[in-house]
């Protein structure tokens, strides 16, 4: 294997913290860092691709609870393993569309949960809880395939 | 991160609307207001090619589907040009294939419309 493209060892627990604007435009840069962050393991280029757009998801799961406007600020954090990467994002507001949508209601024009069909459906765990006080924390882990 | 809009007549009263870059929840609006501007219009059977896009999210895909909603209320319809396998996984992960008619170039999006 070239050196240049050989995976880096993730031989200890890693983490990365970030905090983002709750606007939209932010959004762009947790995806970019997150997508970084998920370079070091020895995921594919498509299972980065997917931790990118649940990352984005989270986000804008985020900007659109609060309104759609500004969701205050946007923790992320991510908690690099040899096999798994598990990203927790944190906010304030109360988890709106937290629930999945069934997919064969898109076609009526029901797309506001769709976000959080597409983390679920793309990371391998997913976990959230929320708080009217403390806002909203959603836990999502990818494991490299094998 | 930006999303270029375009937007030209083609075959007929079919629009061809090529999109270039990202959309995400920030670029999306500036495709809505396309689509949107489009139907006011009375332009009901457009072809959105995603050849050039290399990433979409829930607000883009909401995007579509609230456009394919307004122009089938008006016997129109929404074909989509992409070869994109990431972007193709995303409409098949959510059904939206079964939506959407999805072609890998615009000759055969452009002619299904009719």
């Amino acid at each position: 294997m070239n050196p240049a493209t050989r995976p880096i060892d993730v031989s200890s627990h890693g983490t990365v913290e970030l905090k983002i604007p709750g606007r939209a435009e932010w959004v762009a840069v947790a995806r970019l860092a997150v997508a970084a962050v998920a370079s070091r393991l020895r995921f594919s280029v498509d299972e980065i691709e997917d931790i990118k757009l649940a990352i984005a998801e989270a986000c804008t799961n985020a900007i659109q609870g609060s309104g759609g406007t500004d969701a205050g600020t946007i923790e992320i954090v991510c908690d690099a393993f040899e096999n798994e990467l598990r990203v927790t994002v944190r906010d304030r507001s109360t988890g709106l569309h937290l629930e999945a949508v069934d997919p064969g209601s898109l076609g009526d024009g029901r797309t506001e949960a769709l976000g959080v069909f597409l983390i679920r459906a793309l990371m391998d765990s997913v976990d959230y809880s929320t708080d009217s006080r403390r806002g909203t924390e959603l836990v999502m882990t990818k494991r490299v395939s094998a | 991160m930006d999303i270029k809009v375009n937007v030209r007549e083609s075959e007929g009263d079919a629009y061809v609307v090529d999109l270039t870059g990202e959309i995400d929840v920030y670029t999306s609006p500036k495709v809505k207001d396309a689509i949107t501007e489009l139907i006011d219009q009375e332009h009901y059977n457009l072809v959105i090619n995603l050849e050039k896009v290399r990433y979409i999210d829930s607000t883009g895909l909401g995007v579509l589907i609230g456009g394919l909603k307004r122009v089938r209320e008006h016997g129109g319809s929404v074909n989509l040009v992409c070869t994109n396998p990431q972007i193709k996984k995303i409409f098949d992960i959510t059904g939206l294939v079964k939506i959407f008619g999805i072609f890998d170039d615009e000759q055969s999006a452009m002619k299904a419309l009719v």
